[in-house]
């Protein structure tokens, strides 16, 4: 899945003439575009309501904006996913610029460390970490400590030629 | 235990670390060769950065395509804004710094050498011939003289 952008997707069964005003349900979907957005509405729908896509319609689709996407941000997101052999819930955290970034990452990291794909995996809740001591995962810890600082060892230079006339140097 | 591994917090062997503050050299994209100050760490692969003195757009940048330079803005906070920035590197004066290195010498001449037509080089190298000629008869004159 390529890069994902946040939308807020309203939908509704089909008016009949026993319910001629049905309920509108809204969802924040992180989709890559308009379509899967669509389909993953209707996927979780008919899990919740009594509701399909033959006799519904979608009513809107908006892609919600990160409100400040210049400033870095700790998000924990809480999935359920099936791996192999059963369903696991789940609370990652990551450090990104927006939410939408934070969701890719998450998707990333489970399918590098759980081969878990994108049908795998359900996003319950992303939600902005605003004070430090809840953070509860080490690796987000550990990029808060007041004077950070580290060095970039072993630097590996790519030239941009077919041939290199000397070896590159990888010290800093 | 070897002698200097004791508890005392020892000196690191690097001199260019990433950190708030650090003025580094954009490597890649529409602002490469410009310089840049990590605003931000954002995690173990990039950083917040921004140039405002060198129109480097404020964004998250892989510290892959960075190189650290040597200057560093001294207790610059984190996640600085634009404005404050420009500040505290126009006190620093790093933009002058830089300037006159030798390392942004050497890239501004491989950027001009780049540049040049053929007739430019054709040019460079009449104005080295000429100067060949010149050395080597003062050379000669010289070697006369002393013998």
């Amino acid at each position: 899945m390529g890069r994902f952008t946040e939308y807020s997707v309203v939908g509704r069964t089909l008016p009949t003439e026993s319910d001629p005003a049905p309920k509108l349900y809204r969802m924040r979907i992180f989709a890559p575009n308009e379509v899967v957005a669509k389909s993953r509405y209707w996927y979780y729908l008919r899990q919740l309501k009594k509701a399909k896509k033959a006799n519904g319609e979608i009513v809107a689709i908006n892609v919600i904006h990160e409100a400040k996407p210049l400033k870095v941000k700790n998000f924990a997101i809480w999935l359920r996913y099936d791996s192999r052999s059963g369903t696991h819930n789940m609370v990652k955290e990551f450090r990104a610029l927006s939410r939408a970034e934070a969701v890719e990452a998450m998707y990333q990291d489970m399918a590098a460390r759980h081969r878990a794909r994108f049908r795998n995996v359900q996003i319950l809740r992303v939600a902005e970490i605003e004070k430090k001591d809840d953070i509860r995962r080490p690796y987000i810890k550990q990029l808060l400590e007041p004077g950070l600082k580290f060095p970039l060892p072993h630097r590996r230079t790519t030239s941009k030629a077919w041939y290199a006339a000397s070896r590159p140097s990888t010290w800093a | 235990m070897h002698p200097g591994t004791g508890r005392l917090k020892r000196q690191s062997t690097f001199k260019r670390f990433v950190e708030v503050g650090r003025v580094v050299l954009v490597n890649d994209g529409p602002s490469a060769g410009k310089l840049a100050v990590i605003v931000e760490i954002i995690d173990h692969n990039r950083a917040l950065i921004d140039g405002p003195t060198t129109s480097v757009p404020r964004q998250a940048f892989p510290y892959r395509n960075l190189i650290l330079t040597p200057y560093t803005l001294a207790n610059l906070p984190r996640a600085a804004g634009s404005g404050p920035l420009k500040k505290a590197l126009e006190k620093a004066g790093v933009l002058e710094k830089w300037e006159q290195s030798g390392w942004a010498k050497k890239l501004a001449a491989r950027q001009t050498r780049k540049n040049s037509s053929d007739f430019d080089r054709f040019q460079v190298q009449l104005a080295k011939k000429s100067r060949r000629d010149l050395v080597r008869k003062a050379y000669v004159k010289e070697k006369k003289a002393s013998a």
